[in-house]
């Protein structure tokens, strides 16, 4: 066992070494953790920041679709990840409204984003969460929801309808 | 090996690595003679942690955190692998354990008033504890990743991009994207199996440590308000004389309750068995209904009871305040009386915080709020006849989506007011501005029906209520 104690008054140029190594291992563990954690940092967030641009996808030949009522479609969504499968499908609500002329809107609802249900005969989006309804213009008829549904647009190419893939409508708060 | 060679090869790992000299004198503290069955719950916590722990790592063995193949390996875990529906019981159960007794635990430690001084920190830790597994719950339900996954964690982005400023940013972490998709549920999986269980055994352990610290806390007595000028001593002095051994005087109550805990865990996995799975993760898919596990469905039925202007409020104020309001709690207070006879507040808020929670579970449960789409058409002994303009009528408020909203004689939705006695309650007119022009949280439907159709669904809700207006009219008169 070491019986020696240390001095208990180091001279002055001890104490500053002891501070200058203090002060350099923080500094390099600081480093060390800037090293590690940044490029994983990084990583997490790409996502928000990386978006990916909007594509055009096939949702069925023009003569498919009669002038008339919302049917649903599903379309891929512009994944950057190859094994989404059925996780990075997209759907949208889309009505033939003349003979070359589309209307589509997101499923989302506006409220808190959860499917909304075309129903035919009284020509209503309703959603099952709370109770929000839509005209069939997607303006808000009744219920929380605090804004239309979201349009999407869409073209005919080569006798082809294309709706073209949109980020899920977020309701944002404005501060004024 | 004879019982004296493994006694000697016992003794030398003792010696190496200390088990006698820091672990058995943690089990052994002095814990008050008087901390009997009141005292379980914290360590019940402990127990259903273990549980989640050993679970989780087992299923993690098969579960694929990303895109397609998770709902097939959760299909394969709850169909075929040998024993997987057990296991994906106890972790489900386990959970609901865990959070059910991790605030009973709070709830006991708050009547007691544990959390006054020294034992500030305790309390505060076990708040940020709480916290992460609520957190855990909730990723835990998101890992389940079927469609009913798939829209919760839509509305929660959806939620967080009502933060003001930093909303669209959140929303598109928590999504892994601007839309759900592959990138999501792995996410989800890093949290619920690294972030957070790392989060909870480090509080557990500044938990377990406080404990030591400061040790366990007699009952408290009317005669004794904590006072932190002589607590500490008068503890030590009362441990000193009365206590007793935590092993194994103590611990044989937490050691029953824990197994009845994980045999009510076992059972429910054997006879009620796992959640059933949702149709799969398709977000295009518009028959869902998304709701959170019960533990959740208070909250859901808050938000979901609210005026719609308030919601962001409390959507974002509600955790914050909570956790705020609670974390701090031991520095709004932390001497004077603990015993619960002399906090009638505490009683007060406990009962009531118990109350509103059941009532708001089964409200969740219940959702009055979301339309009914799989209402039937109305039976002819509701109607009254089964042809001719009235039965038509009827048949419109199907069609015509009434009764997903309305309901008549126990057929039909609650999101709006119950038709069965309009017919007393409303003219003719009334009726016809109503359902023209709509109203509160009801669409017009002017240009949806036809003079026709109006007026058979009118002449249908005007009978409704009359017939036994017209019995009572004529019993009254002599």
């Amino acid at each position: 066992m070491n019986n020696q104690q240390p001095p208990t008054d180091p001279p002055c140029c001890q104490q500053q070494r002891r501070t200058f190594l203090t002060r350099f291992s923080i500094g390099l563990s600081a480093i060390i953790g800037f090293i590690i954690a940044l490029p994983g940092i990084g990583f997490v967030l790409a996502p928000v920041f990386k978006k990916p641009k909007a594509k055009w996808r096939t949702v069925g030949k023009l003569a498919d679709f009669k002038v008339g009522g919302f049917v649903l479609v599903q379309y891929e969504d512009p994944s950057p990840v190859s094994w989404a499968g059925v996780t990075a499908t997209a759907g949208a609500w889309l009505r033939r409204t003349n003979e070359s002329e589309f209307i589509a809107f997101s499923i989302n609802c506006r409220h808190l984003g959860c499917p909304v249900r075309w129903v035919d005969d009284p020509r209503l989006f309703m959603c099952p969460c709370h109770g929000g309804v839509y005209y069939e213009d997607g303006t808000v008829a009744a219920g929380p929801p605090p804004e239309p549904l979201e349009r999407l647009n869409v073209r005919i190419r080569n006798g082809l309808v294309e709706i073209e893939t949109a980020p899920t409508p977020l309701t944002l708060t404005t501060l004024t | 090996m004879s019982n004296n060679s493994l006694t000697r090869i016992w003794n030398w790992i003792d010696n190496r690595i200390g088990f006698s000299d820091y672990i058995v004198p943690l089990m052994v503290h002095l814990v008050p003679d008087n901390a009997r069955w009141w005292y379980i719950f914290g360590s019940a916590t402990l127990c259903a942690f273990i549980v989640q722990v050993v679970t989780g790592i087992s299923l993690a063995m098969f579960y694929v955190p990303g895109g397609e193949d998770t709902y097939q390996s959760l299909q394969y875990i709850t169909n075929t692998a040998p024993l997987g529906s057990l296991v994906r019981g106890l972790h489900y159960y386990g959970a609901s354990a865990m959070v059910m007794l991790a605030v009973i635990h709070m709830v006991q430690v708050y009547m007691h008033a544990t959390y006054k001084y020294p034992r500030e920190m305790n309390w505060m830790s076990g708040v940020v504890l709480l916290f992460v597994v609520l957190g855990m719950a909730f990723t835990g339900q998101l890992l389940r990743w079927d469609a009913n996954g798939v829209w919760s964690v839509t509305v929660a982005a959806e939620m967080a991009g009502r933060t003001p400023i930093v909303g669209p940013t959140l929303a598109h972490f928590i999504l892994g994207g601007e839309t759900v998709g592959g990138a999501t549920i792995t996410r989800f999986f890093a949290m619920h199996v690294f972030i957070m269980p790392a989060m909870i055994f480090a509080g557990i352990g500044l938990h377990m440590l406080l404990i030591m610290r400061h040790g366990i806390s007699e009952m408290p007595d009317t005669n004794q308000p904590v006072d932190p000028e002589t607590y500490k001593a008068a503890y030590e002095e009362r441990i000193q004389k009365t206590g007793v051994p935590f092993w194994p005087d103590a611990i044989w109550r937490d050691m029953i309750f824990s197994t009845l805990i994980v045999g009510v865990i076992l059972a429910c996995s054997i006879f009620v068995g796992p959640p059933a799975l949702d149709p799969p993760p398709n977000p295009s898919s518009i028959n869902a209904n998304p709701l959170p596990d019960w533990y959740f469905l208070w909250y859901f039925a808050v938000l979901s009871l609210l005026p719609p202007q308030l919601e962001t409020f409390v959507i974002l104020g509600v955790p914050i305040v909570g956790f705020v309001v609670l974390f701090f709690l031991p520095l709004l207070s932390n001497k004077g009386h603990r015993a619960p006879s002399k906090r009638p507040w505490a009683g007060g808020t406990v009962i009531f915080g118990s109350v509103a929670f059941i009532v708001l579970t089964i409200y969740g449960y219940k959702k009055p709020w979301s339309p009914d789409f799989g209402v039937k058409e109305l039976p002819a002994s509701i109607v009254g006849t089964d042809h001719g303009p009235l039965a038509e009528g009827a048949k419109l408020m199907h069609i015509k989506g009434c009764l997903y909203c309305h309901d008549i004689g126990g057929y039909g939705g609650h999101r709006g007011p119950e038709l069965t006695e309009i017919g007393k309650l409303l003219t003719r007119d009334d009726i016809i501005i109503r359902i023209n022009n709509g109203g509160h949280n009801m669409p017009a439907f002017a240009s949806s029906m036809s003079a026709v159709e109006l007026n058979l669904i009118v002449d249908f809700l005007l009978t409704r209520g009359v017939e036994q207006k017209k019995n009572e009219q004529q019993s009254a008169t002599p």
